[in-house]
């Protein structure tokens, strides 16, 4: 007789337990709100309010204004050297004068902390808690580029803001690699007070497309 | 194998003697040290009556709070019921994507499988983001055994590590520390910083944004921990706030995850439930600044080797239960701990284990068991509450813990053989079910006011009472017991009378206004 | 109403007062007051304790003596022991009991409650007649607030008493300490919370702190009278007993 695998003891184990205290079926009361919908300047009114209280800037503007609205933010911080995902769309960056660099899976990540800042799409954004999600999709990027760089401007259609977390879940693409961004980097480590900036972006700046 | 044989034994308990799941004295003895510190009893009833109102704010401001509670709670008991598929359709999908599973016994072993790895790697650092499953197999202190240097990210964990202290909250280890302490804690023990750092939350975290960032761009591998383990997709989950698990999960060649058992969730679409219960349970936000979730490997993107390692550790022991099992459901928000009475004058060192609180109380001694050795400290845990349910009401996903409370009082004086304290029990059961000896030991007890003081007082009681008498009067016994009373003349004619009124009473107004 | 009165065995024996008033009230208020000579104890703190074969007796002799379907319903002047009775009871019996104790628990479940439900809920009324002029603070005991609740009842039941000077316990809801057996086995923890809980009565300069559990008060009003605090305590029974004929004698003694 074989030893056991350790898998083949700890699933025996949890058959075992489930024999000496069987649990009756549970259903599951899916009775929270869902599938919620809201009118355009309600979303853009409560994500805008939501990111405003996590210490992030808000910037409403037409599609058409894009360029002008993302060179706006990365002059006015200052930020001469930006990455973007390959995927990005090149005419988002046709007012900005600086050096930009296109990612690619072969550049180190440890050097993208030489970036002053990232421009990135996003995937789906919940106007409820002001959480904005990016997938990995080609205009967003991997994840460590939004990630290393101490500025982050993020480009937020208001098409694809929903209005609860159930609705942005819905919209997921479980398997692609996703990050939930709700306001820049903070921690409450230090008697509970939350302090924004630490290890991710310290500065977040979001563009919504009242119009895309 | 006892399934083999058909007959289900009772799963192991967390192996005695390893890992953070026991003090080395009980929660009375701990607690006497803990009240004593003055400034432990600021910082703590500081922070947790901020988190406590932040809490009730983003709770109370979602109509539907209840309902995610209920679903929360269901999918949980759902997830328990159905535990053996749900790993292993976990285990599938996570192979699928190209990462490694792998399967612990207990702490010890899941130390063996994360050190292996690391060495494979050949690295001699590795960088972590806070994890209660590896805080409880005690990881850090085998890796270091090992030659292998752990370097903890999250601020609090940082703070810790730097102090060699121990943390003492789930959620912000070093709630215990305050400004003033953690920025002397920099000063000594951060190289190279700056000497005129002050206390300044931000600059504090600043000073941590500086000191880490070396190690998140040089280290080639990272431990974690995982919230939620999606057994549908094969999908993780870490939610954080400062950015230090993002670093972790991202930046390094080589990921490692320990992840109870427990924290599995059936669907993709749970999440939908405990993106909302945990981030406004936990630090009362509506959503904390970062959430991860990753499935295997991605060609391009993060870790391009990654295991997982399955953690029992006792969880199975915990499972047999068949009330104590509700435990498991624990998603580790911390709002029991922020609302709990004890632990905001105790602090969470109090309890010896990594789980400290109300959920830690029932937790640790389901996981490492109450009577492994002669007046195991964890036999006390499950003592250390008024039983005033705070922790009930906070619970996410509505853990009963006043009721596990009692019931693992029950499980000890059923473990414990003839005490004292049962005798006295059993003797006072005795007296209590025969009414008349009940009414005789009312005398004896009205006697007692022999012993009363001038001031209509009892003095100093005697052992087990004397605690009680060190900081509370207790009025002496009255004359006459209630149902003395009501058989004497003067009760009789008080009820007599009082019938009276109420018979006026009810002919004069038969309807009482509200 | 036949209203069975269960005067606790901490009541009966150490509190008579909050019983009595108690009894003299629904009797005021019409009722058909029962006193069961055969009661005793309801178990909790065996319970509480850990001791669940113990109780056994206690527990069939609660349901023998309130059975009786001449009782409409059971009240006694304690939140914690009308939880006993609604939520531990049936554990007991399910656990250490036969089937007739499982049914005897379930009938007498049914119709327990605490004196503010009763009041409010059962006999619909929170005017009683009341008079105290004193100023007055509210503790709201955790197993009233968290195990039974009561919500604002024994609040609108103060409200209605005539000239009464009812004002805020700030952090209300927060434990004084007590906990049964928890006030010995973890003295220190217990008298720490004790001592925020004074520190907020004091503060309301109230003549009396009420609530409606003895065995809160008496370890409230122990900590008050060991500080010389200028506040007492007092059941909420005792309050809502006052009248204008037979007002209560405020004394100085705290407990």
């Amino acid at each position: 007789m074989t030893t056991p695998t350790a898998r083949e003891t700890v699933l025996g184990r949890i058959r075992d337990a489930l024999a000496l205290a069987p649990a009756p079926d549970t259903v599951i009361p899916r009775t929270y709100r869902t599938g919620r919908t809201l009118p355009d300047g309600e979303r853009l009114a409560l994500l805008t309010d939501r990111l405003v209280d996590y210490r992030a800037t808000v910037h409403p503007c037409t599609a058409d204004r894009t360029a002008e609205v993302v060179a706006g933010i990365l002059n006015e911080r200052g930020a001469r050297r930006i990455g973007v995902p390959d995927g990005l769309d090149e005419r988002w960056l046709g007012a900005y004068d600086g050096e930009v660099r296109r990612d690619s899976a072969d550049v180190p990540a440890p050097s993208l902390d030489a970036l002053d800042g990232v421009v990135t799409a996003s995937a789906v954004s919940c106007a409820e808690t002001g959480t904005i999600f990016l997938d990995g999709s080609p205009d967003q990027g991997r994840r460590a580029l939004s990630l290393v760089p101490d500025l982050h401007v993020c480009v937020v259609d208001l098409s694809s803001v929903v209005a609860g977390v159930p609705e942005a879940v819905a919209r997921l693409v479980p398997e692609r690699p996703t990050t939930l961004i709700s306001g820049p980097s903070a921690t409450s480590d230090i008697e509970l007070e939350r302090v924004e900036g630490v290890h991710g972006p310290r500065t977040l700046a979001v563009v919504i497309r009242t119009d895309a | 194998m006892s399934t083999f044989l058909g007959m289900p034994t009772a799963p192991p308990r967390s192996p005695y003697g390893t890992g953070h799941l026991r003090g080395d004295r009980t929660f009375p003895e701990a607690a006497h040290d803990e009240l004593r510190n003055e400034q432990l009893r600021r910082n703590l009833g500081r922070a947790t009556r901020t988190i406590r109102t932040k809490r009730l704010d983003v709770t109370g401001e979602l109509p539907d709070w209840e309902q995610l509670r209920d679903a929360g709670s269901a999918i949980k008991t759902d997830t328990m019921n159905r535990l053996p598929e749900l790993l292993e359709q976990l285990e599938r999908k996570v192979t699928e994507r190209g990462g490694t599973v792998h399967w612990a016994r207990d702490g010890v072993e899941a130390n063996e499988i994360v050190t292996r790895l690391i060495r494979a790697t050949g690295s001699s650092d590795v960088i972590k983001v806070k994890s209660m499953a590896t805080q409880e197999i005690g990881l850090n202190e085998h890796l270091e055994a090992a030659g292998i240097t752990p370097y903890e990210t999250d601020l609090a964990e940082l703070i810790v590590q730097l102090a060699d202290d121990r943390p003492s909250h789930i959620l912000v280890p070093a709630i215990h520390r305050n400004r003033d302490e953690i920025r002397q804690i920099f000063l000594d023990e951060i190289p190279g910083v700056d000497p005129d750092l002050d206390n300044v939350p931000a600059r504090l975290a600043a000073a941590a944004r500086a000191y880490l960032r070396e190690k998140f761009m040089t280290t080639r591998v990272a431990v974690s921990g995982a919230n939620f383990g999606i057994a549908e997709t094969g999908t993780l989950t870490v939610v954080e706030s400062e950015g230090n698990g993002r670093m972790c999960l991202t930046l390094p060649d080589t990921l490692i995850t320990v992840m109870g058992i427990e924290k599995v969730l059936p669907r993709h679409q749970d999440l939908e439930v405990f993106l909302q219960l945990l981030p406004r349970s936990s630090t009362g936000e509506r959503m904390n600044p970062y959430t991860s979730m990753w499935t295997g490997v991605t060609p391009g993107d993060g870790p391009q080797d990654f295991h997982l390692v399955l953690l029992d550790n006792g969880r199975t022991a915990a499972l047999a239960d068949a009330i104590g099992r509700e435990a498991l459901n624990c998603i580790r928000c911390s709002a029991c701990l922020n609302v709990c009475p004890v632990y905001e004058r105790a602090g969470g060192h109090a309890y010896g284990s990594t789980y400290p609180g109300p959920i830690g109380a029932v937790l640790t001694p389901q996981l490492a068991g109450m009577h492994a050795a002669k007046n195991d400290p964890n036999s006390s845990l499950p003592y250390a509450s008024s039983l005033c349910g705070a922790c009930f009401d906070a619970c996410p996903v509505k853990i009963d813990i006043p009721s596990m409370l009692v019931e693992l009082r029950h499980q000890h004086t059923e473990q414990s053989g003839t005490t004292a304290e049962k005798l006295a029990m059993k003797a006072a059961a005795a007296v209590m079910s025969r009414p008349t000896l009940f009414t005789a030991a009312q005398k004896a007890a009205s006697l007692g006011r022999a012993v009363g003081g001038r001031d209509g007082t009892v003095p100093r009681l005697p052992a087990p009472f004397g605690g009680w008498s060190d900081s509370r009067d207790l009025a002496a016994p009255p004359k006459q017991s209630f149902r003395a009373w009501l058989s004497s003349a003067e009760g009789a004619e008080t009820m007599r009378a009082a019938a009276e009124e109420g018979a006026g009473r009810t002919a004069d107004t038969p309807e009482e206004d509200r | 109403m036949r209203i069975g009165l269960f005067a606790t065995c901490l009541g009966d024996t150490l509190f008579p007062e909050a019983v009595k008033s108690t009894a003299v009230l629904l009797a005021r208020l019409g009722h058909d007051v029962v006193f069961p000579p055969g009661q005793t104890c309801c178990g909790q703190m065996h319970v509480n304790t850990g001791y669940q074969r113990e109780p056994v007796p206690l527990v069939r002799n609660f349901a023998e003596q309130f059975g009786d379907t001449s009782i409409d319903a059971v009240v006694m002047p304690s939140a914690s022991c009308a939880g006993s009775v609604r939520h531990q009871h049936e554990i007991v019996a399910e656990r250490y009991g036969d089937a007739a104790l499982r049914a005897g628990v379930a009938t007498v479940k049914a119709k327990t409650y605490e004196l503010s439900e009763l009041l409010v809920d059962v006999l619909g009324v929170t005017r009683v007649g009341a008079y105290f002029p004193h100023r007055v603070t509210y503790h709201p005991t955790c197993h009233s607030l968290r195990m039974l609740r009561v919500g604002d009842k024994p609040l609108r039941l103060l409200r209605a008493v005539e000239e009464i000077d009812l004002v805020e316990l700030p952090e209300a809801d927060a434990c004084c300490g007590f906990g049964g057996t928890f006030a010995l086995k973890n003295s220190e923890t217990s008298t720490a919370m004790l001592q925020d809980k004074m520190h907020h009565i004091s503060g309301t300069k109230a003549d009396v702190c009420t609530a409606g559990d003895s065995s809160c008060l008496m370890q409230i009003g122990g900590g008050l009278s060991r500080i010389r605090s200028g506040t007492r305590t007092l059941h909420l029974a005792q309050i809502l007993g006052s009248t204008r004929t037979a007002p209560y004698a405020l004394t100085e003694a705290a407990l």
